[in-house]
């Protein structure tokens, strides 16, 4: 059940000792973070143990929350640090923006996704199973611009990147996307266009 | 393909909202008169709309009870700035930089410049008599310098708890 108070209200009163009071932040950023997550680790299980030790840092390191951004992107921070640790740990690879391998794992997760393109995708789905098929940085920097509501300062605070890096960044995740859907889903982006 | 990209890049900042209002008079009127450019805007947006529209994915019904479980056998830490003063870290660098300051001050001192340069060191170690470096009027002027550098690092920490102490009370 929603409070209706701002994040740094709730804040306050879990610093007071209202621990109960951090479900609601819990409540209100869960689908953001394990978005965020299941879009880099590809897997529902990781993603939901990801998710709740990215909650927990977040719990624990409270006091270090200065209010000088928004939660969400301080949340985010922490989200995108223990995502790629877990990545490094796992011994995935974190491709590189620039890395050919990152075209070659996409396309081979391409062919899981073609036997499921007779059926009638919604337009909704189709966006999501392209970006599925983004590496973990590209699908990263989507999601915070489009659904975690990041603005480009915002997301080069999280990934520590200059801005206008993180604009390009952002412009060459769009472009992949865009090759995918129409590589992939091209029935359904005939008819969009 | 180029000049493609381009269009492309200059239409996704158009729609973000993040070209200059220059720019967005621009593309207005290339809007207005290119059908290339026309297309391609209606192409993008479309996909910017559907990004936009995009579900979030949502995890475990049992999620938020998982977390609170497991925050309860934990406590928030204290803020960082707490327990690291940029004074004791200023204080702690003062006293390594007066350290290697004293070290580098005594080891020019005892260079003889005006040895002949047959040797390929200046400095003949087997004249050095190491018995005198901490036994002379310099070092234990340095080790003074020292103590009373840690009397104040120990003065501030002691006053800080202080102020704490009494902020609480």
């Amino acid at each position: 059940m929603s409070t209706g108070l701002g994040d740094n209200e709730i804040i306050s009163r879990v610093l007071q000792g209202e621990q109960n009071a951090y479900a609601e932040l819990v409540n209100r950023y869960q689908s953001y973070v394990f978005t965020l997550i299941l879009r880099m680790v590809k897997s529902r299980e990781d993603a939901e143990e990801i998710a709740q030790d990215v909650f927990v840092k977040a719990y624990r390191s409270l006091a270090d929350f200065r209010g000088e951004s928004k939660f969400s992107t301080w949340l985010y921070t922490i989200t995108n640090t223990t995502s790629i640790t877990f990545l490094r740990k796992k011994k995935l690879e974190v491709h590189s923006l620039d890395n050919e391998k990152v075209f070659e794992v996409a396309d081979s997760r391409d062919s899981g996704f073609r036997a499921n393109l007779i059926e009638q995708k919604s337009r909704v789905n189709m966006v999501n199973e392209a970006i599925a098929m983004l590496s973990p940085d590209d699908a990263e920097i989507i999601t915070l611009f489009y659904k975690a509501e990041q603005n480009l300062e915002e997301i080069s605070r999280i990934l520590r990147l200059e801005t206008n890096t993180v604009k390009v960044r952002l412009h060459r995740a769009r472009a992949r996307l865009k090759e995918k859907m129409e590589k992939n889903f091209s029935e359904e982006v005939k008819n969009i266009y | 393909m180029n000049q493609e990209q381009n269009i492309e890049e200059q239409l996704w900042s158009y729609i973000d909202g993040h070209s200059s209002s220059e720019e967005r008079s621009l593309i207005d009127k290339l809007l207005q008169s290119n059908l290339e450019w026309k297309n391609k805007y209606h192409e993008l947006l479309e996909i910017h709309q559907l990004m936009n529209a995009a579900e979030l994915e949502q995890p475990s019904l049992r999620f938020t009870k998982n977390v609170m479980e497991k925050i309860a056998q934990y406590s928030i830490a204290p803020a960082t700035k707490n327990y690291i003063n940029k004074r004791i870290i200023w204080g702690i660098a003062a006293f390594f930089i007066t350290l290697i300051t004293g070290f580098l001050i005594y080891g020019f001192a005892q260079i003889d410049w005006n040895a002949q340069s047959d040797s390929s060191l200046p400095v003949d170690l087997s004249q050095v008599d190491f018995s005198k470096i901490f036994n002379n009027n310099f070092v234990n002027g340095f080790m003074m310098v020292n103590v009373l550098l840690g009397l104040v690092l120990l003065d501030r920490i002691l006053a800080n708890k202080r102020k704490k102490y009494q902020q609480q009370g």
